[in-house]
């Protein structure tokens, strides 16, 4: 059944607000670029011709956090970082999502040591986790796939 | 050709600077003393052509020597002109390593022995920026020496899952 049918003669749709916003902020979400260490390499790897980020409406990285509402932490951080990754975090304007990409963003990876924090989520609010060290391109759109239909069940009232 | 240079350079400077000389499966060491260092380094910087400072670094000898000689510090120099490679090392102790920089013959040490700094806590004197350059500037400790803490977390079991999670405030989404 198609929107022809829906519509009639008048050319008119009612939805739900909430799937409104919902649908508009999952078609053009708009990633900071924040690649880090070798996960930043599959983000460009993803974000290349191949495997095609542009396909999501992550046509281009912005490289103003104020003008992006989806930021990748593709990379291990380090102490030296973590002040700056919560303030480019505090930067981006609601709403927001993080995926944290990777072994080293999600839980430290192979490094466990003083120097690297142990998971990114002791600094910024995480919505998605990537495994994988480095994760495919197939695994991070698994992910944002993943946020999408996080962002879908939203309710309106959250960022209201 | 190189080896005649590197000849005539070892002899001028164990001569010169009492040097112990150490030759290791072709790689000249001269062991010097600290203070003479800088000395050591211009000269073989004017006269002997060692015109590249490539690399330098610390060791730590702990549990080994822990009072006497416990930080080794090297210099890797090089001649392009004679394509020639000689080591320049120095033994400090571990109640005050310090010793005077070689920024003002190679420049490039700075950089590398802001790194000692941090990482060893060998302190240079007349250094132009000693600031730690790896560790957040408020760090405190030396974290290459041997006897630092490896500083790993606990891995999240299940039975301790909750006081893991306790200090991750924003790990939101897990029960």
């Amino acid at each position: 059944m198609g929107l022809e049918q829906k519509a009639g003669d008048m050319g008119i749709v009612t939805a739900r607000l909430e799937d409104v916003v919902n649908w508009a902020r999952t078609r053009a979400m708009w990633p900071a670029l924040f690649g880090l260490a070798c996960c930043a390499i599959e983000m460009m790897a993803a974000q290349a011709a191949n495997y095609d980020m542009s396909r999501f409406g992550m046509e281009l990285m912005r490289a103003s956090p104020r003008q992006s509402d989806l930021m990748f932490v593709a990379g291990r951080v380090t102490n030296k970082m973590g002040p700056v990754l919560r303030r480019l975090y505090n930067q981006m304007p609601d709403p927001k999502w993080v995926i944290s990409m990777g072994d080293c963003a999600s839980c430290g990876g192979v490094f466990n040591n003083y120097a690297i924090f142990q998971g990114v989520d002791e600094v910024v609010p995480v919505d998605v986790y990537v495994a994988g060290c480095p994760p495919r391109p197939e695994a991070l759109f698994h992910a944002v796939i993943t946020l999408h239909e996080k962002v879908k069940r939203e309710k309106l009232t959250k960022y209201a | 050709m190189s080896e005649e240079k590197l000849h005539a350079a070892v002899q001028a400077m164990s001569e010169r600077f009492e040097a112990e000389v150490e030759v290791f499966r072709g790689e000249t060491t001269l062991f010097l003393a600290a203070e003479k260092m800088p000395a050591a380094a211009a000269a073989l910087r004017d006269e002997f052509g060692f015109d590249n400072l490539l690399d330098a670094s610390a060791l730590d000898y702990w549990p080994e020597t822990p009072d006497l000689g416990r930080f080794h510090v090297f210099y890797q120099l090089f001649s392009m002109q004679h394509y020639a490679m000689l080591r320049l090392r120095t033994r400090l102790d571990n109640a005050n390593p310090t010793m005077p920089t070689l920024t003002g013959v190679y420049p490039n040490a700075n950089w590398k022995e802001r790194e000692m700094w941090d990482m060893f806590g060998i302190t240079f004197e007349d250094h132009p920026d000693p600031r730690r350059i790896l560790m957040p500037y408020d760090w405190e400790g030396h974290p290459l020496r041997k006897d630092y803490p490896l500083g790993y977390e606990e891995i999240q079991f299940t039975f301790n899952f909750d006081e893991i999670n306790q200090r991750k405030p924003n790990a939101k989404g897990l029960r």
